[in-house]
């Protein structure tokens, strides 16, 4: 028995350890991100990564967010920042309103032939972006909206198709049958029985579904690349501009702290939201 | 009835144009692409299978699939497998698990450039990991593999899985914290030990958390590119090329659509015979009343 | 108030037939119960009178108009759902008004409607409350308003008291009869449980896969089953089955309860099975026959008594108190005019 607690008490340290040791390998970039952003270049070059920044300072913050040179010009970030911001809004709204009225069609309705398009739809998520970029290009420049924000926005729009619709049309099937044939008995049309009834119940997979969709277009890059056009471009090309295209002395700390800068967003909504993320990555992968 | 199925297709519109033109439009396109000698625009022409004929014979090409196989056997399996240890240490019921999900979560919320830029950074050899062993006393330590043509596609392996693991242990923890406590009781009243548990019985009746896991993590491997082209660059010069960033290159700056076409085209087949068991399983399932 | 009409119903699922060739009449004002065990098809019956499902043949009329492709609105209906159905995000005077604001009535005549009905089934405290916050009869009860509100020509319940606790059962099953009582308006309602069924209808339609076995009042379809899946469904303890065969002479019985038929309804050599109510057997000293009881079960007003006759199990309904013990032998009668004689292969009711 004794032997047993033993052991059982060893195993646990065992458990910890291990955790804790692989949580240092996850938390280590980060640590060494921040570090560097706050050192200066000369003890950049003199010292190691692993060191504190003996005299920690915010003049690479401050380069990063409104010197560095992304490639166009030497604003900084910012522009990216905003960019990113103005192509975000747009990009998380439609597609959460569209992928809603989807789900809703698709499950509540069931029109004739709505499990053809949604089957399609789904063999589409996977299909590589390397496939349908080059035809959008064309598409988009036939319409005139090629390298604009609405050509961006569209892309946005078109790639989000698939899990939007997902999400939704999995929770609203979810929700009791009942409530829609009394909805019907009641009168009620397509879109009063949505605006009415559907929408207001939608709360909970509205914010993971804008959690998903804040966290997929910020840290996109080669829609962004491709499609936004040289004055909206997103935050994480300039960012790649800034670090990959310098002439001369690259400037870690900036680079770091533009890094960090790029994340920000992302990584807020993340530790704000952790457990909606979660639910909003389970959701959408376990089809 | 039929008026029914009128409003829902009025409000699906957006979806069928969507479907039609953004998602098979582009993929007939692009096949009827790959099947022409287009250069910079697109030809009429039709040459059969000699893009595919030229793409295989491409040592650039040849390379970008050895990485990619390379990349992909090396992070699934790192991925699936901290990912699951990690998901186990878990369900262990340790204290401060909030803190640890978020550390090990994390990197999956940051850009995939983000991770390339952080790791090209780490593994520098002049200013990161084997400048920093140097300088603590470690002198002979070596670890230059971003620099080194033969080893490159390595670090990109780690950068991978520091940031797919994370995700790979929420998807798991999620399946392990669907497994009946009831079952454990069971086990424990048969004198089980606690690994043996887990590789007998969880591991088994998780199974469909982990076939979607690898799918979702294999589809990744296949669309590989921000992480190489933040990360490398695709090199030094293309050792660390994929097919994803050889596809973009002709496409846009190297100008030759009928091969990138090609290129895409053998990636979405790729994608779709990693695919097809999944569906075909699912689908099986769903027929024996699964869903 | 309205009738409904419906004839030669067909409703296919796939390849599943599931209603044939129906005809049915419900009269106006009358509560029509339908009675059936799960997948019988009455809830697939009723959600075609509401509009709810698509039919493959066949009419439904309602108050004499052809509502066989008309959407549910326009069919003048108001429905009560097994779980309710209400509106989670709506307070229960959005709930019951929702329908009649959708087709556009004035605000005061909603007012006056909702008030009236809510008035009806003690639901004025509750009219700002959200469906979260109330108790399962009081949800029902919404429900029931919601579709009173509608002032539909015919109400349609599809089981709405199965999610209801026994007491909260009977004490609702009640308050619809009464409600029936006071509004006099056409109601069908569906259930599998013969006790709301007896104590509701004016009408009771007894299904079968999609068929209907017998369409009559409570003590018609009680007392007169048509056939044995009548005979068995309606009754609590279930109705007494002994096979028997008729004798050379035509009117003679043979078996564990040998009679002697009135009528010569029956062929001689046929073979029947006799229907006896357990209510229907008299324990009298003087009795034509005897069995030996297995077990009793009291049940506090009466008492069933199970016995053994020949090789089958056999129930009596005793209403007092006597005590009777396992083992004991007692003499029993019948009287022949409450019996019913079913042919044994076809099922159908002979006398």
């Amino acid at each position: 028995m004794a032997k047993r607690k033993a052991s059982a008490r060893w195993a646990r340290v065992g458990v910890y350890a291990f955790l804790l040791f692989a949580a240092a390998f996850f938390l280590l970039p980060l640590y060494i991100m921040l570090t560097t952003s706050f050192k200066s270049m000369e003890e950049i070059r003199l010292g190691q990564i692993f060191a504190l920044p003996s005299a920690p300072s915010l003049d690479a913050w401050r380069a990063a967010w409104s010197e560095a040179c992304t490639g166009v010009s030497c604003d900084g970030v910012r522009g990216g920042f905003w960019n990113s911001v103005t192509i975000a809004v747009p990009s998380i709204v439609l597609p959460i309103l569209l992928g809603a009225i989807n789900g809703y069609a698709l499950s509540w309705w069931k029109p004739k032939g709505g499990e053809w398009l949604f089957g399609i739809l789904m063999m589409g998520a996977f299909i590589p972006i390397q496939v349908m970029i080059y035809p959008l290009v064309k598409l988009e420049a036939a319409i005139g909206i090629y390298s604009s924000l609405p050509g961006i926005v569209l892309v946005h729009l078109v790639f989000a198709m698939p899990i939007m619709t997902l999400l939704f049309r999995n929770y609203y099937a979810s929700l009791p049958a009942e409530l829609f044939k009394a909805a019907r008995v009641d009168g009620g049309g397509f879109w009063r029985i949505f605006v009415q009834l559907v929408l207001p119940m939608s709360t909970p997979m509205l914010i993971v579904a804008a959690i998903m969709q804040i966290t997929g277009v910020w840290n996109d890059y080669i829609l962004g690349l491709t499609f936004a056009g040289r004055e909206n471009q997103p935050m994480t090309v300039q960012l790649n501009n800034v670090i990959n295209t310098t002439t001369g002395e690259r400037l870690y700390n900036l680079n770091m702290a533009a890094t960090i800068l790029t994340s920000a967003v992302p990584l807020l909504v993340y530790l704000i939201s952790g457990r909606w993320f979660v639910r909003g990555i389970a959701a959408g992968a376990v089809k | 009835m039929k008026r029914r199925s009128l409003a829902a297709w009025g409000a699906l519109l957006p979806l069928a144009v969507i479907v039609g033109v953004g998602y098979v439009g582009t993929v007939l396109w692009t096949v009827r692409t790959s099947m022409s000698s287009s250069r910079t625009f697109p030809r009429d022409d039709f040459v059969g299978l000699q893009q595919f004929e030229r793409l295989l014979e491409s040592e650039r090409w040849q390379l970008a699939i050895h990485n990619l196989a390379v990349y992909g056997a090396l992070y699934i399996v790192a991925a699936m497998v901290i990912g699951f240890l990690l998901a186990v240490f878990i369900d262990q019921k340790v204290r401060g698990e909030g803190v640890l999900r978020t550390a090990f979560l994390y990197p999956y919320a940051m850009s995939f450039v983000a991770t390339g830029l952080v790791w090209q950074w780490v593994l520098n050899p002049d200013s990161g990991l084997q400048n920093a062993m140097q300088k603590m006393g470690w002198t002979s330590f070596e670890f230059d593999w971003i620099v080194d043509q033969d080893m490159v596609i390595y670090t990109v392996v780690i950068a991978g899985t520091w940031q797919g693991a994370g995700l790979v242990m929420a998807l798991m923890l999620a399946g392990l914290r669907g497994i009946d406590e009831e079952i454990w009781k069971a086990a424990r009243l048969d004198g089980i030990p606690t690994w043996r548990v887990y590789l007998s019985i969880v591991l088994p009746m998780i199974g469909p958390t982990l076939a979607t896991v690898f799918t979702l993590l294999a589809v990744g491997v296949v669309k590989v590119f921000d992480t190489v082209v933040a990360m490398t660059q695709g090199g030094p010069g293309i050792a660390s090329d994929v097919p994803a960033k050889f596809i973009m290159d002709h496409l846009f700056a190297r100008a030759n659509l009928g091969l990138a076409s090609a290129g895409a085209v053998v990636l979405l087949l790729t994608v779709l015979a990693l695919v097809a068991p999944l569906a075909y399983a699912r689908s099986r399932q769903a027929a024996k009343g699964g869903h | 108030m309205s009738g409904v009409n419906i004839q030669g119903l067909s409703i296919r699922f796939g390849a599943n037939e599931v209603i044939k060739n129906l005809d049915l009449q419900v009269h106006e004002g009358e509560f029509l119960v339908l009675l059936g065990p799960s997948g019988c098809g009455k809830s697939t019956l009723l959600h075609s009178i509401a509009g709810l499902i698509d039919v493959s043949g066949g009419s439904i009329h309602i108050g004499g108009q052809d509502m066989t492709d008309a959407e549910p609105a326009e069919r003048g209906i108001g429905m009560v759902f097994q779980s309710y159905a209400l509106y989670p995000t709506m307070t229960v005077e959005r709930n019951m008004s929702f329908g009649p604001r959708v087709a556009g009535v004035p605000k005061a005549e909603i007012e006056r409607r909702v008030n009236r009905a809510a008035e009806m089934l003690q639901l004025t405290p509750l009219l700002n409350r959200k469906p979260a916050q109330l108790s399962g009869g009081q949800r029902q009860r919404v429900a029931i308003g919601r579709a009173l509100v509608r002032e539909a020509g015919v109400f349609l319940f599809d089981e709405p008291l199965s999610n209801l606790d026994a007491k909260l059962r009977a004490e609702l099953r009640r308050e619809l009869k009464l409600l029936h009582q006071t509004l006099g308006n056409t109601m069908i309602y569906v259930t599998h449980d013969q006790v709301e069924a007896m104590t509701l209808a004016s009408r009771i339609v007894v299904m079968k896969s999609g068929v209907i076995q017998q369409i009559g009042t409570p003590s018609e379809v009680y007392e007169r089953p048509a056939n044995l899946f009548v005979a068995g469904f309606l009754g609590a303890p279930a109705i007494n089955l002994v096979p028997a065969q008729v004798g050379s002479d035509g009117r003679s019985l043979q078996g564990v309860l040998p009679l002697q038929l009135a009528d010569g309804r029956v062929k001689a050599g046929q073979k029947v099975v006799l229907g006896v109510r357990p209510e229907h057997v008299r324990l009298q000293a003087d009795g034509r026959w005897r069995a030996t009881v297995q077990l009793v079960e009291p049940m506090g007003n009466h008492q069933v008594i199970w016995m053994t006759l020949g090789d089958q199990g056999f129930s009596v309904l005793v209403h007092d108190g006597r005590r009777i013990a396992a083992g004991d032998v007692l003499a029993f009668d019948i009287d022949e005019s409450l019996l019913s004689v079913f042919d044994a292969a076809s099922e159908v009711r002979l006398t």
